[in-house]
């Protein structure tokens, strides 16, 4: 697993998609964070936040687009499928490999936040929350867009899949005020994955809303490993 | 070594890879040999572990891939029909990541460097392998297969691709790593699996219809007596003093294939070597003998032969009554395969000659 995360790790250095990524995430990271901190005057992070996650929707694909459809299309899984690792090994090496990017992308915010606190005190907690926050909102949708890559062969399809279903997923509670039955309206705002991100943004740590990432991020790793299991007996 | 018995691989109405069962002891080099789409690659790919197959076992070193894959898969190294290579990795990085990724135990530096040496990448150690050639990516992706010593090296069409000083090469290779690794190897290329194979698996439409060494096929092939000649002289005459030989069974003329000189099919009695004979009567008259070839059937002929659909349906209808028939009846899987019948020159559907119907009716 390690060797795996390493070379994805790196494979994203050796493209330019690491770069990409971090470029786009730093500039956006500190474009809101001069709107809604500095110009503001405020050391509230609950707006930077709020929309720093919806950079994710397209930044999260960027991510995940090429893990596994690069390896089908370029043969390279017949070398990892038949080497002593396990499928869920080799998942995992991958997800990890685009939280550990995505880490430090997010470590842009632990500097913003050390800037902030040089000039007025902030509240280091809800920092740290939502940090974790973020780490497990960032690992929900990596999963999807590792499991939407396993699908299909082409960048492009996965990162569109990816961007779709990730979009469905932060818009479906604001379609649940549409909905006049009140148990699909519960349902649908209790999918949202921008909603649950409210209370982390404020600094509550709900673990209601930690076991809904975590347990996104556990479906899809499953769901992905069942579709390379699948691939070896169709 | 590798245990296979009762494989079969099934896409839909489709068989893949029809009952196949074989065993490849310790150190032997094997090769497989069969048209494209034979199911050469479908039944490498099961044993590796990359595919599965819908019944059947395979053991490697007496672990069951698909009970305990990860530890059945520590004695694999495999080189797929296109090597998996990372394009974007130098071939040391690339190297490096498949020692991590089979956990590999052994001294890093020297076990990479002595591999480099093996396969002669050396040179090409820092570059990128999407700039590397195909040759040369050829070779990493048999590196790759080498990295932690393997028991096993399943290579698939090794040489596909290659030009023909590097198929010298890596067949030179190939026969080098057989004395220390179980290799099995693949290939549509006759000559190749026979310069460089101990023994030898023919499968056509995923099963198998040969499976011996390289001598029990040539001696299946002895029992053949035919003698092709090209003599420069008259053409009837020749005809009549070569029937006027003792041991001649029939002899047919063939036409001018080399100006000023005709050639001649000649078959002898069984057992009657008539070449000496042949040739004393030619020098006694003067008729100089240009060229003598024992028509034997080749490998080329038998593989032709073997993988003929009549071959195919002919063992498919054998498995079916076999298997109408009580269990302690049934013959060994491995018997089945080259029987006289299959090798006799009347089966042949080698239609240049123009001498089968008769042939067909000197025999039996």
């Amino acid at each position: 697993m390690t060797a795996i995360l390493k070379r994805e790790f790196q494979s994203y250095f050796t493209s330019a998609i690491g770069y990409v990524f971090l470029g786009v995430f730093y500039f956006f990271a500190a474009l809101f964070f001069v709107s809604s901190n500095l110009a503001a005057n405020t050391t509230s992070t609950s707006t930077f936040f709020t929309t720093l996650i919806l950079t994710f929707v397209v930044l999260i694909p960027v991510l995940t687009m090429r893990l596994m459809c690069e390896e089908k299309k370029q043969r390279t899984e017949q070398l990892l499928l038949t080497s002593p690792v396990s499928l869920f090994g080799m998942v995992m090496g991958k997800f990890l490999a685009a939280l550990s990017v995505f880490a430090m992308g997010l470590a842009s915010v632990v500097l913003f936040s050390l800037t902030m606190a040089a000039f007025v005190s902030i509240d280091g907690a809800v920092i740290l929350g939502n940090l974790v926050g973020l780490l497990l909102l960032a690992s929900a949708l990596i999963s999807i867009g590792i499991f939407i890559s396993s699908l299909t062969e082409s960048q492009i399809i996965s990162a569109v899949g990816s961007i779709f279903v990730i979009l469905v997923l932060y818009l479906i509670g604001s379609f649940s005020s549409s909905v006049t039955n009140k148990i699909i309206a519960a349902i649908l705002s209790a999918l949202s994955v921008s909603s649950r991100y409210t209370n982390f943004s404020m600094g509550i740590f709900n673990l209601g809303d930690a076991v809904y990432y975590l347990s996104i991020a556990a479906i899809f790793i499953f769901l992905t490993v069942r579709v390379l299991e699948k691939r070896r007996w169709s | 070594m590798i245990e296979v018995s009762h494989l079969t691989k099934q896409y839909g109405e489709n068989y893949a890879v029809n009952d196949i069962s074989f065993e490849v002891n310790d150190g032997e080099i094997l090769g497989f040999l069969g048209p494209n789409g034979a199911g050469k690659s479908t039944t490498m790919n099961i044993i590796t572990g990359y595919l599965s197959s819908n019944t059947g076992t395979v053991k490697i070193a007496g672990v069951d891939v698909l009970d305990n894959p990860v530890e059945a898969k520590k004695h694999i190294g495999f080189l797929p029909e296109l090597p998996p290579l990372y394009l974007d990795m130098t071939v040391r990085e690339y190297l490096n990541f498949v020692y991590n990724l089979k956990g590999c135990k052994l001294p890093r530096d020297a076990h990479l460097s002595e591999i480099c040496d093996l396969v002669k990448i050396t040179g090409v150690y820092d570059r990128m392998i999407k700039n590397l050639s195909k040759g040369y990516r050829q070779r990493v992706g048999i590196a790759q297969a080498l990295v932690g010593n393997p028991d096993v090296l399943i290579l698939d069409e090794p040489t596909v691709g290659l030009d023909p000083k590097q198929i010298i090469e890596i067949r030179t290779l190939i026969k080098h790593l057989g004395k220390k690794h179980t290799v099995i190897l693949s290939s549509h290329i006759l000559p190749e699996v026979q310069s460089v194979c101990e023994r030898i698996i023919i499968i056509n439409k995923g099963i198998i219809v040969a499976d011996g060494t390289t001598a029990d096929l040539s001696n299946k092939i002895s029992a053949d007596h035919r003698v092709i000649i090209r003599v420069a002289g008259p053409e009837e005459p020749i005809k009549k003093a070569l029937s006027g030989i003792t041991g001649v069974k029939s002899v047919e003329s063939l036409g001018i294939r080399e100006a000023g000189s005709f050639d001649f099919q000649v078959e002898a009695e069984p057992g009657r070597d008539v070449r000496k004979p042949i040739f004393n009567l030619m020098a006694d008259r003067r008729w100089p003998i240009l060229s003598l070839d024992s028509g034997e059937m080749t490998l080329e002929d038998i593989f032709l032969k073997l993988t003929s659909e009549d071959v195919v349906n002919r063992i498919k209808r054998k498995r079916r009554k076999e298997a109408s028939k009580p269990a302690y009846k049934k013959n060994n899987d491995f018997e089945h395969i080259i029987d006289e019948k299959d090798l006799d020159s009347e089966n042949v559907d080698d239609a240049s000659s123009g001498s089968d119907a008769k042939k067909e009716a000197d025999e039996k």
